[in-house]
């Protein structure tokens, strides 16, 4: 029997659970003895103009070393030269990060455009000498009017970048409605639903450690792909081959960690600059204003149908607001439109974006990037159809749903959908939450006019996973002549899981047991070449590759055990049991994994891969989620939470199932409790977690998991990615959840996140509307 | 100022700064950099240790605060022969962990809880562990681990 599917408890947690990961403030390489520990001083107003930096006082201090500005950046190759705009119109896509007028400099240069933007860099003996020098260094700044909203960016009366004439930095090109896709229409709703800015939060924040000898940076990060981190850092004027990028135990990523930020990169230059190894490890409160941020859009949306249910049409406009520096481009919202109409068979769907900088911290990829605000919107939308023409909302999702059979399907929108069983994911959840039982008891309460009303909301999703397929991700496996085999993977984990999940495939393949399998990832001399782990494309594509390496392997094995066995090389098989090679029909005389390897070149088979998908994969699921609303506290209580997220086959239940309640609490999060806010001055109020509701297990119940494996033709494996899905799913079943509890009172919408005022503010206006 | 702690069982002087958190202490001082810090308004938990076998969270605790006391970190948990706490365990068998940050303060705080209250329901460890956050498990198999540890401890003691 195959190891693959079934319950293998991680590898990788003895030693995480005895002496704790080694992070980077954890590391204690020769290489970092004596290093320096960097602390950036931050632009304390949202915009403003620099007029002057005196860094005297600060110099004055004990254990300062160096504060560094843009003006010793000397040493540096000069920044992307501003290209041209054409003629004032917006791109429809562009670069990531956006260049140009908009470019994202290193540190301020004579402009900050977000509270916590870096301004210079103290170079200390000690943590605490630093924080202390860095309140030392003076900067002269000349007030702004802050753009602190998307209304006031698109209002354009302050500019971010007064050379680009404009607040909008991106547009898409399906901006203009076409009113006459309702034309038909019984049932038409219209709205504003927001997707408000919340903190992607790892546990660890940001850091950072580098050191110079030799004509060589080594640096070591906290980030998703140690090998396009160091690509970026070439911006600091040194070849990639100069450069090794070591990812060590990353406590969190969420999106957030893709890369290398920009303060990252002047630790690097310092660390040269200087030549004394440097390390920086941001503090929470910095990383609530200065680690890039997530979702953030305004959406506008109309939808119409029949009465008796049937949806004929949607649009769904789309702002983001991407905070001050254009990190992701276009690419965001465009997700948001590609997604637009969910797992449901629209005849016509219109969509459009535009991104607007605002002064407020960038935002970039959080859990699902994009999907979940496409999510979040349909299945609003098709709440308030469903309301609207007086069908239960299970019924309006089976009702519109893209059948079994219609697969592939390519939506309105553009999306190639692999393969799909929504209506059975739907029946799955309906039956295990007891849908009539709990209509029932909801319609007791109502009758009895209880305090605590009871919600149920449904979500029934599609995402895009592994949407970079093209660019697909590398593997190699070595096995050595002592039957031990090494795994090296471009994919990069933070926590999902890599190490025990890519050893299973191998040892599937080759019968190597487990504890002779070691995986090697985040270190860009060991593997050059990667891709690194977001957009839920690890196990398809980085798993694909190990797939692929293994099956390499066994094919070159195969010729050294026929040459062993002086037999036919056809005629050699693997026991992929028991890792045992013999020659089929005589299992008595066989060879081990050691005398095969040894009798190859240098005692060593290797194979080195890279495997790459020519379409994206699409999972999907539904979620159902109960609610208790208490409506004289507008206090909401999470009671139960039950979904089928269907990824395709399942490699290792655990692994899933860790991904997916990760998930599921931050959906529940965003709809609930999580929220950046920004003063009208483009002050942050939400810089602590004192401030920002992170949720807590006491706001959560158990989750509940149906299994549903719907394979991909996009793998050998048959996999799509479980990541995301779980955020996505989650956030409207919750949303929808908390609004069914009083939508009997005349509550139509909340947005999110729905805290008891919210909540009760709006039974209190709806009680004032019906009077 | 001189501090002197026994952290782990083991007796440690050293000169510090009178601001020096606890926290520091263990990590810079005593060299076990398994305990993490996750915030700076003591909300995350990612700190938390035992001080004379309570649960604190050491970056709010100044080292000259823990003088003269006795503190043991996620390193000192396991047997002297390595054998892993029960909450260690059930955190592995449950998957109590992902990427392993929050961990550390995790287990020492329901090391903490399951002393004060050995047999728990689940809503009393789900509001035992409201100090402490985690961003990848979504709590539950944290607090699977919690209710399997518990019971794992009751049999050992009822079979002793």
């Amino acid at each position: 029997m195959s190891i693959l599917g079934t319950r293998v408890i991680r590898t990788e947690d003895p030693r995480l659970l005895t002496s704790g990961g080694v992070y980077v403030d954890d590391l204690r390489e020769p290489e970092l003895a004596g290093a320096v520990r960097a602390t950036f001083v931050r632009s304390p107003v949202a915009h403003a103009l620099i007029t002057g930096i005196d860094a005297s006082a600060a110099l004055e201090q004990p254990g300062v070393v160096a504060v560094l500005t843009v003006a010793d950046m000397t040493d540096m190759p000069d920044q992307v030269p501003p290209e041209p705009e054409p003629e004032g119109v917006p791109p429809a896509e562009g670069p990531m990060p956006l260049g140009g007028v908009w470019q994202e400099p290193l540190l301020a240069v004579d402009r900050v455009r977000f509270v916590g933007e870096p301004v210079a860099l103290v170079l200390t003996d000690s943590t605490y000498q630093g924080e202390d020098a860095a309140e030392l260094v003076s900067v002269d700044y000349e007030p702004l009017p802050a753009v602190a909203s998307i209304v006031a960016a698109l209002a354009g009366e302050s500019l971010l970048f007064p050379e680009a004439g404009q607040n909008v930095c991106v547009q898409g090109r399906g901006e203009v409605s076409d009113e006459s896709i309702f034309d038909d229409c019984e049932v038409i709703v219209e709205g504003d639903v927001v997707n408000q800015r919340v903190a992607c939060l790892p546990m660890e924040g940001r850091s950072t450690a580098a050191a110079w000898a030799d004509g060589k940076l080594t640096v070591w990060a906290s980030t998703q792909n140690a090998q396009i981190a160091r690509l970026i850092l070439t911006a600091i004027g040194l070849p990639p081959e100069a450069i090794r990028v070591v990812a060590p135990d990353v406590g969190g990523g969420f999106g957030a960690k893709i890369g290398i930020d920009r303060e990252s990169i002047v630790v690097a230059w310092a660390a040269k600059h200087i030549g004394r190894p440097v390390r920086w490890v941001e503090s929470r409160s910095e990383n609530l204003v200065a680690m890039t941020q997530g979702r953030a859009q305004r959406h506008h949306i109309k939808i119409g149908g029949s009465k008796d249910g049937h949806i004929k049409a949607y649009r769904l406009d789309v702002v983001q607001d991407t905070g001050a520096y254009s990190r992701m481009s276009g690419f965001l919202p465009m997700l948001t439109n590609l997604m637009a109409p969910g797992v449901y068979d629209i005849p016509a769907v219109q969509a459009g974006y535009k991104v607007v900088v605002t002064n407020a911290t960038p935002i970039a990829a959080y859990r699902g990037a994009g999907r979940p605000e496409a999510a979040a919107t349909i299945e609003r939308a098709v709440d308030w159809f469903a309301v609207e023409a007086g069908v239960d909302p299970a019924l309006a999702r089976r009702l519109n749903f893209i059948k079994n059979e219609q697969f592939p399907f390519v939506t309105k929108t553009g999306a190639p959908y692999d393969t799909g069983d929504y209506e059975g994911a739907l029946d799955k959840v309906l039956a295990a939450a007891g849908y009539e039982e709990l209509r029932n008891e909801q319609q007791r309460r109502r009758e009895a006019g209880d305090t605590r009303q009871l919600g149920i909301g449904l979500a029934s999703y599609v995402e895009i996973t592994a949407a970079d397929g093209a660019a697909g991700e590398t593997a190699k496996v070595e096995v050595h002549g002592d039957g031990t085999a090494t795994v090296y993977t471009g994919s990069s984990a933070h926590g999902q899981g890599h190490n025990t999940a890519f050893a299973m495939i191998v040892t599937s393949e080759l019968g190597i047991p487990m504890d002779k399998i070691e995986v090697i990832h985040g270190d860009t001399d060991l593997i050059p070449d990667g891709i690194g782990t977001y957009a839920s494309r690890s196990l398809q594509l980085g798993g694909s590759a190990v797939h692929k390496a293994a099956l390499e392997v066994k094919d070159e094995a195969a010729k050294h055990a026929a040459e062993l066995f002086e037999a036919s090389e056809s005629d050699v098989v693997l026991d992929a049991e028991t890792g045992a090679w013999h020659i089929a029909g005589d299992p008595d005389k066989s060879l081990t994994w050691s005398q095969v390897a040894s009798a190859a070149d240098q005692g060593l088979i290797v194979a080195n891969v890279r495997f790459t998908a020519d379409r994206p994969t699409f999972p999907f699921g539904t979620h159902l989620s109960l609610v208790e609303v208490d409506v004289e506290t507008g206090k909401v209580t999470l009671l139960r939470h039950v979904t089928a997220d269907d990824a395709g086959p399942v490699l290792n239940p655990i692994l899933l199932e860790g991904q997916r309640h990760g998930g599921i609490a931050q959906g529940a999060a965003q709809a609930l409790c999580e929220e950046i806010l920004y003063d009208s001055d483009g002050n942050p109020l939400t810089s602590t977690l004192a401030d920002y509701a992170a949720i807590t297990a006491a706001e959560l119940p158990s989750f509940e998991l149906l299994t549903s494996e719907t394979p991909t033709p996009g793998n050998p494996l048959g996999v799509k990615g479980i990541g995301e899905a779980g955020t996505i799913g989650a956030t409207p079943a919750v949303h929808n959840a908390v609004i069914d509890a009083v939508s009997h009172l005349g509550v139509r919408h909340i947005d999110m996140p729905m805290t008891p005022e919210r909540v009760w503010t709006a039974i209190q206006k709806a009680k004032a509307n019906a009077q | 100022m001189k501090v002197e702690l026994t952290v782990n069982g083991k007796d440690i002087t050293a000169e510090v700064e009178d601001r020096t958190l606890l926290v520091h202490f263990l990590r810079d001082t005593a060299d076990l950099t398994a305990t993490n810090i996750g915030c700076d308004t003591t909300s995350c938990g990612a700190c938390t240790v035992l001080l004379d076998g309570e649960s604190v969270k050491s970056c709010t605790v100044l080292a000259a605060q823990a003088d003269g006391r006795s503190v043991t970190t996620l390193e000192g948990l396991a047997s002297d022969g390595g054998e892993m706490h029960p909450v260690q365990r059930a955190f592995h068998t449950e998957h109590g962990l992902q990427c392993g940050y929050c961990t550390p303060g995790m287990v020492m705080a329901i090391v903490s809880l399951l002393k004060e209250n050995p047999s728990p329901t689940e809503a009393e460890v789900r509001d035992g562990l409201e100090g402490n956050l985690c961003r990848c498990t979504g709590y539950h198999n944290i607090v699977q681990a919690a209710l399997v540890a518990a019971a794992a401890s009751a049999e050992t003691g009822a079979s002793e």
